[in-house]
C-alpha cells in the first residue's frame, strides 16, 4: 500500500535554509525534501527549530539564507496568504482558531481562498451569491462528516473542550484542500483516545484524501507508527533523517534526546 | 404555538436564512407595517418625526462603525469627520454642480469611503489604542479642513444644503423626510446583513480574532482592513448625506470628536459585532436625552425650582445611564436579546 501511495515526486523542498534570531540561531544549513503522498515527520527536543521551520514554510519569517520551494516554484519570499492559496494549509501549536464564531463559520472561512464572488455580489447575497454559499456549505460539510464533529457544527468554537478544537482546527485546514497539510502537534494535551483517533484521521487523510502531510509531534509512538520518513533536528540543525527504523537505530538522534547513547526509549 | 419547536431544516439555504421560522417572519412584517404607519398616527407632532428621523440616520452610521470596529476590529475615533465628509461632499454636489439627490448621496458615499480607506492605512503596522490615535488625529485634520477650506465648506458659517429631492418629489419636511430616511436604513440594514454573513464578513471577523490565523488560510490582512474602512466610511457617508439634506445647514460643530465617540458607545451598549446591536444602540443613545429632557419637561409644571438644577444634571445622568449599562450588561444589548430569543425559542417545550 505504501509504494502506491507515495509518488516520486517533490512537493516540497528546502534549500539550506538559515534562520536567526539576532545571535541565537534557530535553523541551520536545513535540507529537506517532501514527496507527494508521504507522511513526513519532523521530530527534535524543544528550541529544536520545528515550529520555526513551519513558520518559514508558512512565510512568517523569512529566512536569511536558503530557499523553499513548493514543487518548482520559490515561496521564500511569499506572504503567507498567497502561500495558503498555493495549497498549503497548517494547524497550530496553540489552537488559533477563531474564538468568537461558530465551527462552521470557522469552517467557511477555510473556504475563503476557493470562493469566487465578490463583496459587490455579496451585497444582494440571493443569486449566484447564495448559491456559491451553499456549494461551499457542501464541502464544508464533507469535512465535518470526515472529522465527525457534526454535533458541535453550531457551537461557538470558544465554548468546545480542548480536544475538540484541536480537531476543528484541523478541519479548518482540511477546508482549504490543500495539497500539503503542515500540522503541529496535532495530539498534544490529548488523551489516549484522542490520540488515536486524531493519529486515525490523519492516516485516512493521507490514504483516502492522497495529501501530504507534515507532522511536528512529541509523542513517539504516533510518530513511529504514521511516519514514512522523519527528519531529526536538535539545536537547528538537521542530525538524522530517514525511515522510523533508521531513526530509532540511530546513535546521534538518542544522543540528543537523552544525553547518551540509549536508544531504547524510541522504541516503545 | 411554538416558536423555534419542530422547526426542521431540510436544505442548507434554509438554514442559511435570516428569519428562519413563520413567527419570526410575522413579527419583522409587523414591525415594517408599525413602522411605515408611525408617521401617520403621528403627523402633527413634528418633534417626534424629527426625533425618529435623527434615529434613523444615526443607525446607519452607526451600523458602518460596527462594521469596522465591532466586525473588523479596527477601533475608529474619526467617524464623526467621515459623516462630515459625507455631508460636505453631498452639499458640494448638489449647490455646486447641480446633481440630482441620488447622484449625491452615492457620489458622497463613494468619496467619503476613499477617503476612509486613505486614513486607514496606518491600520497596517498600528493596533488597538495605537491606531484610536491615528484616526483621532484623522478627525481632526478632517475637521481642521471643515473649517479652513472655505471654497467648498463655508467654513465656520456653514453650508447650505438644499433638501432631497427624487424625480421632482421634494423631501421638505419631517413627514417627507422619514420615508426617505426609512428606505435607505432598511437598505443599509439589509446591505450590512448580507456583508456579514458572507466572504467578505467572514473575514472581517478572522481579522478581528486572529489575524495570524486569518494570514494562514488566505486571507490577505491589509486588503480586508482597507474594505472594511471603505465599506464603514461608505456608510458615514450617506449618513452625512442625508443628514445634510435633512438638517439644511451644516456647520463644522456637527462633526466633531464628541459624535465620533457617541457613535462609538452606541455600538458598545448596542453590542460590538452585532448588526442589530448597531440598531439598538443608535435608538437607545439618540431617545435617551430626549426621553431625560421629557422627564425634566414634566417636573417644570409641579416643581418649578427643580428644572434648573434637572437641566443641569441631565448630561450626568446620561453619563451615569451609560456607565450602569457597561457595568450590567458588558456584551451590550443585542447579547440581552439574544437571551431573551433564547428563552422563548423553545416555548412552550422548552425542557
Amino acid at each position: 500500500m505504501k509504494q502506491g501511495r507515495i509518488r516520486e515526486e517533490v512537493v516540497m523542498s528546502g534549500e539550506e535554509i538559515t534562520l536567526s534570531f539576532g545571535g541565537i540561531t534557530a535553523l541551520l544549513y536545513v535540507n529537506f525534501a517532501v514527496q507527494r503522498g508521504e507522511i513526513f515527520s519532523i521530530i527534535g527536543p524543544n528550541g529544536a527549530g520545528k515550529s520555526s521551520l513551519y513558520n518559514v514554510i508558512n512565510g512568517f519569517y523569512k529566512p536569511q539564507k536558503g530557499r523553499v520551494f513548493f514543487k518548482e516554484t520559490e515561496i521564500t519570499h511569499l506572504k503567507p496568504y498567497q502561500i495558503a492559496r498555493m495549497g498549503i494549509a497548517r494547524s497550530f501549536q496553540n489552537i488559533e482558531l477563531f474564538k468568537h464564531m461558530t465551527v462552521l463559520e470557522n469552517l467557511m472561512l477555510g473556504r475563503h481562498i476557493h470562493i469566487r464572488y465578490g463583496l459587490f455580489k455579496s451585497l444582494f447575497y440571493f443569486g449566484p451569491c447564495l448559491k456559491e454559499e451553499v456549494q461551499h456549505r457542501k464541502r464544508v460539510e464533507d469535512v465535518i462528516d470526515f472529522l465527525e464533529i457534526e454535533h458541535i457544527r453550531k457551537k461557538h468554537v470558544g465554548t468546545l473542550p480542548y480536544g475538540l478544537q484541536k480537531r476543528v482546527e484541523m478541519a479548518r485546514a482540511l477546508c482549504l484542500e490543500p495539497e500539503i497539510l503542515l500540522l503541529d502537534e496535532p495530539m498534544a494535551g490529548m488523551n489516549l483516545e484522542e490520540t488515536e483517533d486524531m493519529a486515525r484521521f490523519i492516516i485516512d487523510v493521507n490514504s483516502e484524501w492522497g495529501m501530504t502531510v507534515l507532522l511536528i509531534e512529541h509523542d513517539m509512538g504516533v510518530v513511529m507508527d504514521l511516519s514514512d520518513r522523519i527528519m531529526v533536528l536538535d539545536f537547528g540543525e538537521k542530525i538524522a533523517e530517514g525511515t522510523p527504523g533508521e531513526i530509532q537505530q540511530n546513535a546521534l538522534v538518542a544522543k540528543a534526546y537523552l544525553g547518551e547513547s540509549d536508544g531504547a526509549f524510541l522504541g516503545r | 404555538m411554538a416558536i423555534k419547536c419542530g422547526v426542521f431544516k431540510t436544505t442548507y439555504e434554509e438554514d442559511s436564512a435570516i428569519w428562519q421560522t413563520k413567527v419570526s417572519k410575522f413579527w419583522i412584517a409587523l414591525l415594517l407595517i408599525v413602522l411605515i404607519a408611525f408617521p401617520f398616527v403621528f403627523q402633527g407632532s413634528r418633534y417626534l418625526l424629527y426625533v425618529c428621523n435623527s434615529v434613523l440616520i444615526a443607525v446607519i452610521a452607526a451600523i458602518g462603525l460596527n462594521i469596522l470596529t465591532g466586525f473588523t476590529g479596527q477601533i475608529s475615533l474619526g467617524h464623526g469627520a467621515f459623516m462630515g465628509v459625507g455631508a460636505y461632499a453631498s452639499g458640494y454636489l448638489m449647490t455646486h454642480l447641480g446633481m440630482p439627490f441620488i447622484v449625491c448621496v452615492v457620489v458622497a458615499g463613494c468619496v467619503t469611503a476613499i477617503v476612509g480607506m486613505i486614513f486607514g492605512i496606518p491600520s497596517l503596522r498600528l493596533k488597538g489604542l495605537y491606531l484610536a490615535i491615528a484616526t483621532l488625529a484623522a478627525q481632526v485634520i478632517l475637521e481642521f479642513v471643515f473649517v479652513r477650506w472655505r471654497a467648498v465648506t463655508g467654513g465656520s458659517q456653514g453650508m447650505l444644503v438644499p433638501p432631497a429631492q427624487i424625480g421632482g418629489f421634494a423631501f421638505d419636511s419631517d413627514f417627507k423626510f422619514y420615508f426617505l430616511a426609512l428606505a435607505f436604513t432598511l437598505m443599509a440594514v439589509l446591505i450590512a446583513k448580507n456583508i456579514v454573513r458572507t466572504k467578505s464578513g467572514r473575514a472581517f471577523m478572522a481579522i478581528r480574532d486572529r489575524y495570524i490565523s486569518a494570514e494562514i488560510i488566505g486571507v490577505p490582512i491589509f486588503q480586508y482592513k482597507l474594505i472594511s474602512f471603505g465599506i464603514s466610511s461608505f456608510f458615514a457617508g450617506v449618513a452625512g448625506s442625508l443628514w445634510a439634506h435633512y438638517i439644511g445647514i451644516i456647520t463644522p460643530e456637527h462633526f466633531n470628536v464628541m459624535i465620533s465617540i457617541q457613535y462609538l458607545s452606541m455600538i458598545i451598549i448596542g453590542g460590538l459585532g452585532s448588526i442589530y446591536g448597531s440598531i439598538m444602540g443608535a435608538v437607545f443613545m439618540t431617545l435617551l436625552p430626549e426621553v431625560l429632557r421629557l422627564i425634566s419637561g414634566l417636573f417644570s409644571n409641579q416643581y418649578p425650582i427643580l428644572v434648573n438644577i434637572f437641566g443641569a444634571i441631565r448630561e450626568g445622568i446620561f453619563g451615569l445611564v451609560i456607565i450602569l449599562f457597561l457595568i450590567f450588561e458588558p456584551d451590550g444589548l443585542a447579547a440581552r436579546w439574544k437571551t431573551i430569543q433564547n428563552y422563548w425559542k423553545l416555548w412552550p417545550f422548552s425542557y
